[in-house]
């Protein structure tokens, strides 16, 4: 097989998973590169194509009509796309702000009327492209991209963690969060992270999303009997990266 | 001379974030000359109210991926403002050597990635790993030290973990402090190489002269980036400061057509922040390492040439890890302990200041009885350098067609002058804005 071409594209994001990319340091990027041939990285290379492209790598949300035509234009160009960190895979933070009604107002004041500060509710790009695969995370796990582009080289299928972040916490040893007095998302949480934030002092917040099948009820039940947390609180808690996924998504 | 001239650059490339450049010269007269600024705005300042003080910082983190450190230590100390909370030695020490971090990461990443290509004639560091591999490699040593140094202290780069108000939730161990000094004394070859490279390719960075007004935190106590107050600098070297807690009467935000992000303005029609404001306004703190690099660089204050900026950025990084050497010196001999995390002690309003690589962010929250947020603002670096660019595209323009430049020429140089504020323009358009809680 020939080296396939990749591409990075960028949408309503911050970026960062963008940057997780130069993290690797010096012999496992040089060796990625070896293995596949980056045709367009708007951030990082002038470099642009029209021609066809093996990955291609979606970091973003989808928030407003006019990004329509290029999703579209990226998959027509792509064998397989990536929704890459969780702006594109279920926009993850960007939707918090799709339960609110007064969100342009609240930044622009008077001026919130201009055309250009266009901005529908954010949405995962799957509800303008189909995707193939995706990367979880904010950011996403860089060691989990390295074995999403392995398995793929290798014409195996990427193996997507669906159970609790609870399970990498227990396998790490972790103390959990409520036994020491703090609140967690862990039990409804998609690992794949590694769960790192218990482990440095902090609750799970479910950046990664919802397992498919959490109990969304009992995630509550949790933060309001187990960690104290008021009715509206334990709401917000519960929205926090998971907007799109609740029963009341927008 | 009387030509014409059409430049549509549509989201320049080796920049964070999405922004375009329009000129159209018409029989030698400047028709249109713009730095617009299209990227998709996200309402950060909204999503914040109704949020409890420990999460806020986690939030607003996600305003942006490469000083998503700076936006989590802007952010709590605003809280902390807001919670009448005082930090101990230990915590802000760790916060130094943290901010260190990540200045030196973003400018490592600008310099060799994104700014050195043009110097070097190459569209992007990806061919660089073919003709310049050693280069390529040291730049990928240093990306890595930086990111793993402040891991080491805040969780991780990447929206840090272990940064919340009144502490540190995890702190690194003795060992793990001597290691990270053993490493930055081993990086300084790839300093000294670093300059040598950047000197090497010193001639291709453009001649133009358009001093404004520099924006930067200044302390009588150290190079500020951590913390300070706000200082300006005007190019006859008058200086002016003002509390943070006034950042509203130095930034005078204000919405532009041409942009999703505010524009700003204080003494003048605009001004800039970034590595080169706070060369300007901070020079003789510099730790005596740097000031070598300067003049090696032949970099003075109050320098008015934009392009310099990333010079300024070399500057920093050798002040960082050399300030850095010294911050873990005095950690490891006062010994690091379990302190716990300090608890507010009201609940009200405040601001917070840091410098991040592009320059003065500030955050503001406002918190009731329970400790959950009321109002949230947040002005970027970038936000503040928008105005500064189209005043230096509208100079700039004409003197290249002055100099008879052709098309091709003046694009380069107008996106040369851009990436070198290293704009991180979807930080500039998070858009907070701002109920006052009266």
């Amino acid at each position: 097989m020939a080296k396939p071409k990749v591409a990075f594209f960028d949408f309503a994001c911050c970026e960062g998973c963008q940057i997780e990319f130069t993290n690797y340091g010096e012999p496992a990027f040089l060796e990625l590169i070896k293995h596949v041939d980056v045709v367009e990285f708007r951030e990082a290379m002038s470099e642009k194509t029209k021609d066809p492209i093996d990955i291609a790598f979606i970091e973003g949300s989808f928030t407003r009509e006019g990004d329509r035509a290029r999703l579209e234009e990226i998959r027509k160009r792509a064998k397989i796309v990536i929704a890459y960190g969780q702006c594109a895979t279920t926009a993850g933070i960007n939707a918090l702000k799709n339960h609110t009604a007064d969100y342009r107002k609240e930044v622009y004041g008077k001026d919130a009327g201009m055309p250009h500060l266009d901005s529908q509710k954010a949405q995962p790009i799957s509800a303008v492209i189909k995707v193939d695969y995706n990367a979880f995370g904010c950011p996403v796990n860089k060691v989990e991209v390295l074995q999403i582009v392995s398995h793929l080289l290798h014409g195996k299928e990427p193996v997507i963690p669906d159970y609790p972040v609870c399970v990498e916490c227990k396998r790490r040893e972790t103390i959990c969060r409520y036994e020491e007095g703090d609140h967690c998302m862990g039990q409804t949480a998609r690992a794949g992270c590694g769960a790192p934030c218990p482990a440095d002092g902090i609750p799970c917040e479910a950046c990664r999303g919802f397992v498919s099948d959490a109990n969304q009820a009992a995630l509550k039940k949790a933060l309001i009997q187990k960690a104290g947390f008021s009715e509206a609180r334990a709401e917000g808690k519960s929205r926090m990266f998971t907007a799109n996924q609740r029963g009341d998504a927008k | 001379m009387k030509k014409d001239i059409k430049i549509d650059v549509h989201h320049l490339t080796r920049v964070e974030g999405h922004g375009n450049i329009v000129v159209n010269v018409k029989s030698g007269k400047v028709e249109k000359c713009e730095w617009q600024v299209p990227e998709a705005p996200r309402f950060f300042e909204a999503m914040v109210r109704g949020r409890h003080y420990s999460e806020v910082a986690r939030i607003t983190s996600r305003i942006c991926g490469i000083c998503s450190v700076g936006h989590t230590l802007a952010s709590v100390k605003a809280s902390e403002a807001a919670l009448g909370i005082r930090v101990t030695e230990q915590t802000f020490k760790l916060r130094e050597l943290l901010k260190h971090a990540e200045n030196f990461d973003s400018h490592v990443l600008h310099v060799y990635f994104l700014v050195a290509p043009d110097l070097a004639g190459a569209p992007s560091v990806f061919p660089l790993v073919k003709t310049h591999g050693e280069v390529v490699a040291r730049a990928l040593r240093l990306k890595r030290l930086a990111h793993e140094w402040g891991s080491l202290i805040g969780g991780r780069t990447t929206h840090p973990t272990t940064v919340v108000p009144g502490g540190f939730t995890k702190l690194p161990a003795k060992k793990e402090l001597e290691t990270l000094k053993e490493r930055l004394l081993a990086a300084v070859p790839d300093l000294q190489a670093t300059l040598k490279t950047v000197l090497s390719l010193a001639g291709a960075i453009p001649a133009f002269d358009r001093p404004t007004e520099y924006l930067a935190l200044s302390s009588d106590d150290a190079y500020a980036l951590y913390d300070g107050q706000v200082q300006s600098c005007l190019p006859d070297g008058k200086r002016q400061r003002w509390p943070v807690s006034d950042y509203r009467k130095v930034t005078n935000e204000y919405m532009t057509p041409l942009s999703t992000a505010k524009y700003t303005k204080n003494l003048r029609e605009s001004y800039a922040a970034g590595a080169l404001s706070r060369f300007n306004n901070n020079y003789d703190q510099l730790h005596a390492e740097a000031k070598k690099a300067a003049a090696a660089l032949g970099l003075k204050p109050v320098c008015g040439n934009p392009y310099l900026n990333s010079a300024a950025q070399v500057v920093e990084i050798v002040h960082s890890a050399y300030d850095s050497l010294r911050l873990i010196d005095e950690l490891l001999k006062s010994g690091i302990r379990e302190e716990g995390l300090v608890k507010p002690t009201k609940y009200a309003q405040g601001a917070g200041a840091v410098e991040v690589p592009r320059g003065i962010l500030f955050h503001e929250y406002a918190y009731d009885k329970e400790g959950m947020c009321t109002m949230g603002n947040c002005i970027i670096p970038t936000n503040q350098n928008h105005a500064n660019i189209q005043k230096d595209f509208d100079k700039l323009v004409p003197e290249l067609l002055a100099k008879d430049k052709s098309e091709k020429e003046m694009e380069l140089a107008l996106e040369m002058l851009v990436r070198a504020y290293d704009p991180c323009i979807s930080c500039s358009t998070h858009y907070l804005d701002v109920k006052f809680v009266k």
